[in-house]
């Protein structure tokens, strides 16, 4: 039952960190323990996006270093008080970490927790091979874009000689609007390529900015259809016969005559 | 004819960006250069052209992934070679 699970993309900005605060918040709604752990030596960032930047005292550095004791450095969440933070080091590099110190830094956060987020850097690098020792299993994130693709393509090859096998599949920023238009990849062009499972799709929502902006995640907002495709997606971690939630609203008079002609 | 094409304006840039992935991905999968595809093409068509004749033009390698009867994924070589004629000699 208690698991460590990578979020990973190869490509940097397509949303790993977002994706991580939020399902682990989710998690966290639903009662679960959940420890979220910064790899982003450098270049934190998940401190900022659950709001918690201002309570660190100690970070992941600190702890393998043998500067505090785990649960000196864990920041628990303003909102829920079984999720929390384990920032990463602002001032030192990937480097400062071995993937035998993270292996044995999951081991000890598998004794208190149900579910291990570790939120991955972006690259191939020493990072990557950091936030992936000591996962049990991994969700690989991706926007429908030709780059980002590419490069989930690359960290898909990279985790299963790594033995990570059978990722999962977030596709992000999707734009239904563009995938009508023929000016976007569809969900179903980007599992064709990638060949793995799809574990949920989160639309492209400004909504993501205004909590980003907050330091809120945006499953705490019910309202949004970015919160509730969030939402479907854990569920669907948890049980993979939840339906993926139908992002294609559209209602107009072309989308019911395309319906009526099959071809949406 | 996809009449919504026609008249909805679709420009289908999606077709394009799927295809570049498609050819750009044969070359990333297999982590060499371009050069390992085209030295097993140039085997591949010294072996066989002493069986049959064969359209060099059409001959295709490439890598994909396909999913297997337990759901697992596999890498696997595809080559794609037209036969223009059999060689009499050897049948």
């Amino acid at each position: 039952m208690k698991e460590a699970i990578v979020i990973t993309s190869g490509k940097g900005g397509v949303g790993k960190t977002t994706t991580t605060a939020n399902i682990g918040t989710y998690l966290a709604m639903k009662g679960y323990k959940v420890a979220l752990v910064d790899t982003d030596i450098g270049l934190r960032n998940l401190d900022v996006v659950m709001g918690l930047e201002n309570r660190i005292v100690y970070d992941i550095v600190d702890v393998v270093e043998g500067q505090c004791r785990l649960k000196q450095a864990l920041i628990r969440d303003k909102r829920f008080d079984t999720l929390y933070l384990l920032p990463a080091a602002q001032t030192r590099d990937k480097t400062a970490v071995t993937p035998e110190q993270m292996r044995k830094l999951i081991q000890d956060l598998k004794e208190e927790f149900d579910y291990i987020l570790v939120d991955c850097p972006a690259g191939i690098e020493q990072g990557f091979k950091n936030a992936i020792a000591g996962a049990d299993r991994a969700i690989v994130v991706t926007t429908p874009e030709v780059a980002a693709v590419r490069d989930a393509d690359r960290i898909i090859g990279l985790l299963e000689a790594a033995e990570l096998h059978n990722p999962l599949l977030v596709i992000n920023r999707i734009k239904m609007d563009m995938v009508k238009r023929g000016d976007m990849m569809d969900i179903e062009d980007i599992i064709d390529i990638l060949a793995i499972d799809l574990l949920g799709v989160i639309p492209d929502d400004e909504n993501i900015i205004i909590s980003t902006n907050k330091g809120e995640p945006i499953v705490l907002d019910e309202k949004s259809l970015a919160s509730q495709a969030y939402r479907n997606l854990v569920e669907r971690f948890l049980d993979r016969n939840v339906p993926l939630i139908n992002l294609d609203v559209g209602n107009g008079f072309m989308d019911r005559l395309r319906r009526l002609f099959k071809m949406a | 004819m996809d009449l919504f094409k026609a008249f909805g304006g679709k420009s289908n840039s999606k077709d394009i960006a799927k295809e570049r992935l498609q050819l750009l991905l044969v070359h990333d999968r297999i982590d060499t250069s371009p050069r390992f595809l085209e030295m097993i093409k140039e085997d591949i068509l010294n072996v066989i052209s002493n069986y049959v004749d064969i359209d060099e033009k059409g001959l295709r390698v490439e890598i994909t992934k396909e999913r297997k009867s337990d759901d697992t994924f596999i890498s696997a070589l595809h080559a794609n070679i037209p036969i223009k004629k059999m060689k009499q000699v050897i049948r």
